[in-house]
């Protein structure tokens, strides 16, 4: 990272860690929600941004975790054990992406964009049409899991401030692992496939497990994300999984600029800070913020952080990377 | 099931499995000439639908806001396509799907602003708010079979222009081979607007006709658009014949999964996707390269 | 995005502005300032979607009310607060903290999904606001999530279903095919008709579902056809059941299968579904005939102020009103006496249009149900259902 990224990225830390000490409960929430969505959305780069996997249905893991969270409880009133849970949510994550990867990873370019759309789409209906967990009502979630390990407990998920540090330890957590991932001879070989696959094969990478496993991490740490989001909204309802979901974190991630992953958190707060903006100024928001998603990926290509590039595009126009 | 029963409901796959391939033919079309990915064409169907209620309680009659409204959306598709949509061709996939979900967005907020978010009903003209006997318990509605009829007459009427006719055989190289048909000197510019016209005006047909069965809501659109996309992987982009297959096999797993399998209907239609998808990775027609 | 900062300083400064004046506010707690502040009553109801008519009767009913008082409950005047619902569970949780948090109502009036509900009936048991169910009949607000600042005038999903399969039963009816929406108040008002049906030796064949608010019914339609029971119970309201009356008829299933209806599939829909609806028979705890003096004076208000036919969901928004006020009218409108104005809105009896009606310890409306037939346009009650029939109240911990 160049000097002036890394004293601001540092800036930024120290504000984060400094917010709850000076703001209210309302923007303590937001900003947790929004290292939740962080976290999804730096999922998702590593799919696309690094990858090139264009996916519209991770979503699909995001939700299915929450879910998973709510049928772990014996009953709405006990309090599940994080420490359980939460690796039990991130399994079922796991397993499901291996499983709809191996199937979407078997077509390529436009088909893979709308087969994961389907596929996510496919567990939409089961959590909306069946009886699993509510159906289109969806479930309550009445008692934030513990975080008690044999009668001792680190921190209280049902404070405000605890799950906010919890959430930007999270944050700083995935952060580390992923940027691990990519510095790895893993992320460098993903990148390689993005840049050119052909060319990844002939060098005698077996692409296919390459992408199965990006697909399957990817779906993991979206699970996570799901995971503390459901705990925080403490409802869990099929929308959650919907597509407008999946759309919505590709936007986050081309917004702050792909392949980064600084990109996505940035990406993330826009998203969220300009939703409530809008949302906020008129009851017909999705008019502004549509004709925003227009603008943004119309004029800045290469996101926020990406600025350089940008003007590279606009100087010479032509078809982005 | 007995033999009328059975019929009824083969029935009720097809209208719905036409109505469905007159949707997604214009998408696979788009598709497959433009090779844009548009999210938007549900929006298509959804502004057919609440054009056919604005007009129809205009004009007092479903025909006249059909014959009034296909043009407007033949007219509507053009100057889209003019002012947006030729500018997503240089783009990559990925800004693709993102520049028409935004579309998405505004199209239901306009439509939001301009007739409001009330559901509303869509009167069947009087010549066809009959009912024919079929079997001993029940009769169908003559309105159901009009709009299997008309869809049936579209889609025959689709082919002919596809196979019989010079713009046609255009439309079909274009689907096969961009490149070649833009170096055999073509006016390709044009040759895009009349198939995104031609695929909007084929949605928006398909709301108007379905208006009277389905009522008009907002949100309308969304649900089509996803089993389109279905439809389009399984028969293959750029394949009309492909979508029709699709759209029929999609039509009769849909109809008799809700009554053999109601709680599973919904995720019928995608594992028959997987299915094809594990047999044929490239759908079931393929026409060449997208 | 120092714009974005500077809105969240002025959103910082206005909050804290706020917050100042409303500690002065609460500094005088004499019962003459608290009367004459304004109460402040939020409406979570669905204005858009299949349940649009319905949010909007409940709403006319409760002004109505308020209109009758002269403005005023318990010698207070009513500042109205109101939200969408959409009838979306999803973007439920965020629309009543916005009446909540940012509104700070006194009492929140709604709603009509039992979805919906669900995410109201959370929000007033944690924050203790006080809540009046004007229709959703989701079984858990007044069973295991019942709470003594939640009242209920309208109904419980099983009820009318639990009435009419007393009637089918009575009627000889062997078997059924239920059809409905797959949602909390479809599921749970079969629930109802198959509990009473079947114990009159009734037996339900099927049980149909339709995603909420879809109003595709061909292929369903066709399936009851194919099955022959002697009768088809439905629950389907608002647009849904407009579209459903006139595809039943449509398919000619009207005069082969019998078709019996919780009262919703034809109040408030009459007009839209004509003479499809004619004859049809359903239960509900309201007639538009009832002759009391009552009711007919209620009809001849609601028609001269809304220039529309009053229905039962007119009445629930009316009847919400009158609990409210007699609980206000004991406190003398000082919201602040919280146990006082609980225990008189639990023990009050109310005069409604639909008869006198009190509440049950888990505040569920203990009413009768009447057996009512389409005719001539109009919902008329040719007998009784059920008799004084409480909902269960399964689970509620209360009283």
């Amino acid at each position: 990272m160049t000097r002036t990224r890394r004293t601001l990225v540092t800036v930024a830390l120290l504000a984060l860690l400094a917010l709850p000490l000076a703001a209210g409960k309302f923007y303590v929430d937001l900003v947790a929600k929004i290292m939740i969505m962080a976290v999804f959305a730096m999922s998702l780069d590593l799919l696309v941004g690094v990858t090139g996997l264009v996916s519209l249905g991770h979503a699909a893991f995001f939700g299915l975790a929450s879910y998973v969270l709510v049928l772990a409880a014996p009953d709405q009133y006990t309090a599940v054990s994080l420490w359980t849970s939460l690796p039990l949510a991130v399994a079922a994550c796991a397993l499901a992406a291996l499983v709809i990867g191996a199937l979407a990873l078997r077509t390529r370019g436009v088909y893979f964009i709308m087969v994961t759309l389907a596929f996510s789409q496919m567990v939409y209906f089961v959590f909306h049409d069946t009886k699993v967990a509510g159906g289109s009502d969806g479930t309550y979630i009445y008692v934030k899991p513990s975080a008690s390990v044999g009668g001792w407990s680190p921190f209280d998920l049902n404070t405000g401030t605890h799950f906010y540090y919890a959430m930007l330890a999270l944050l700083v957590l995935v952060f580390a692992f992923l940027r691990m991932l990519l510095a790895s001879r893993f992320g460098h070989a993903l990148r390689g496939i993005r840049s050119n696959e052909q060319r990844m094969r002939a060098l005698g990478f077996n692409t296919y497990f390459y992408k199965l496993a990006a697909f399957t991490i990817a779906g993991a740490v979206a699970g996570v994300a799901g995971y503390f989001a459901a705990v925080q909204f403490g409802f869990v309802n099929p929308e959650m999984l919907a597509w407008h979901q999946s759309a919505n974190v590709l936007l986050m991630v081309i917004l702050g600029g792909m392949g980064n992953l600084v990109g996505a958190i940035v990406g993330a707060f826009a998203f969220v800070l300009l939703q409530d903006f809008f949302s906020s100024l008129t009851k017909h928001w999705l008019l502004p913020m549509g004709s925003f998603v227009i603008l943004a990926v119309m004029l800045l290509p290469g996101g926020l952080t990406r600025a350089g590039e940008t003007w590279r595009f606009w100087r010479f126009g032509g078809r982005d990377g | 099931m007995d033999l009328p029963i059975l019929l009824i409901q083969t029935l009720n796959s097809v209208q719905y499995g036409l109505l469905l391939f007159l949707i997604a033919s214009g998408l696979t079309l788009i598709f497959g000439i433009m090779g844009v990915i548009n999210l938007a064409h549900g929006s298509f169907y959804m502004l057919g639908a609440y054009a056919a209620f604005v007009l129809s309680a205009l004009t007092g009659n479903l025909f006249w806001a059909i014959a009034l409204g296909v043009p407007l959306a033949v007219a509507f598709g053009y100057l889209l396509e003019w002012a947006f949509f030729s500018f997503l061709y240089k783009r990559d996939h990925l800004q693709q799907v993102l520049l028409t979900y935004g579309l998405i967005l505004v199209f239901e907020e306009l439509r939001s602003l301009a007739v409001g978010d009330d559901v509303h009903g869509v009167t069947v003209p009087a010549t066809l708010a009959g009912s024919v006997e079929l079997g001993s318990t029940m009769t169908y509605p003559v309105f159901n079979l009009f709009i299997s009829g008309v869809c049936l007459v579209v889609a025959v009427l689709l082919f002919v222009l596809l196979r019989r006719t010079r713009l046609g055989m255009m439309i079909r190289a274009g689907a096969s081979n961009r490149e070649m048909v833009r170096s055999l000197g073509i006016d390709i510019g044009f040759l895009f607007r009349v198939v995104f016209a031609l695929g909007v005006a084929l949605a928006a047909f398909a709301g108007m006709v379905n208006a009277p069965a389905s009522s008009v809501y907002p949100g309308m659109g969304n649900q089509v658009l996803i089993i389109c996309f279905v439809v389009v992987v399984i028969g293959g982009i750029g394949s009309v014949t492909g979508a029709l297959v699709a759209a029929l096999m999609i039509g009769f797993v849909d109809t008799f999964g809700k009554v053999f399998l109601p709680d599973y209907a919904g995720v019928l239609v995608y594992l028959l996707m997987a299915v094809v998808l594990v047999w044929r990775p490239e759908g079931l027609f393929r026409e060449g390269r997208a | 995005m120092t714009s974005i900062e500077g809105q969240k300083q002025r959103r910082r400064v206005i909050k804290a502005l706020g917050a100042a004046g409303a500690l002065g506010a609460l500094g005088a707690p004499a019962a003459a300032f608290a009367q004459a502040s304004k109460l402040k009553v939020g409406f979570m109801l669905p204005y858009t979607g299949t349940y649009a008519a319905l949010g909007r009767a409940i709403e006319n009913g409760f002004k109505l009310f308020v209109k009758e008082q002269g403005g005023k409950l318990g010698g207070r005047e009513i500042e109205y607060f109101t939200v969408d619902d959409e009838s979306e569970p999803a973007k439920a949780p965020d629309n009543v903290n916005k009446l909540i948090k940012r509104d700070n109502v006194d009492v929140i009036v709604g709603t009509v999904h039992s979805g919906v509900q669900m995410a109201i009936v959370k929000a007033a048991r944690d924050n203790n606001t006080l809540l009046i169910i004007p229709n959703a009949g989701v079984d858990e607000a007044t069973g295991p999530l019942c709470a003594p600042n939640i009242f209920r005038v309208s109904f419980s999903n099983s009820q009318p279903g639990l009435a009419m399969g007393l009637v089918a039963a009575l009627k000889g009816y062997k078997t059924a095919v239920t059809i409905t929406w797959k949602y909390a108040a479809g599921e749970q008002s079969i629930g109802g008709f198959k509990e009473t049906f079947q114990k009159g030796n009734g037996k339900v064949l099927k049980e149909l579902y339709v995603p909420f608010p879809n109003v595709e019914f061909q292929a369903l339609l066709t399936e009851i056809a194919s099955i022959k029971p002697t009768c088809v119970y439905t629950f389907f309201a608002g647009g849904g059941a407009v579209k459903f009356v006139k595809d039943y008829a449509a398919a000619g299933l009207k005069d082969k299968v019998p078709l019996l209806g919780a009262g919703f599939l034809t109040d408030g829909t009459l007009d839209a579904q004509g003479a499809a609806a004619e004859g049809l028979l359903t239960t509900l705890h309201y007639a538009d005939n009832l002759s009391t003096p009552r009711n007919i004076a209620f009809r001849l208000a609601y028609a001269k102020t809304y220039d529309s036919k009053a229905d039962v969901y007119a009445v629930q928004g009316y009847d919400s009103a009158q609990l409210l006020g007699i609980g206000l009218r004991a406190v003398n409108g000082d919201m602040n006496q919280r146990p006082l104005l609980i225990q008189a809105m639990a023990s009050s009896e109310i005069d409604s249009p639909r008869g006198k009606i009190t509440l049950s310890r888990s505040h569920n409306v203990v009413q009768d149900f009447y057996l009512r037939q389409v005719q001539n346009g109009q919902n008329n009650a040719i007998g009784l259902a059920a008799k004084a029939l409480a909902d269960p109240g399964r689970g509620c911990a209360m009283g």
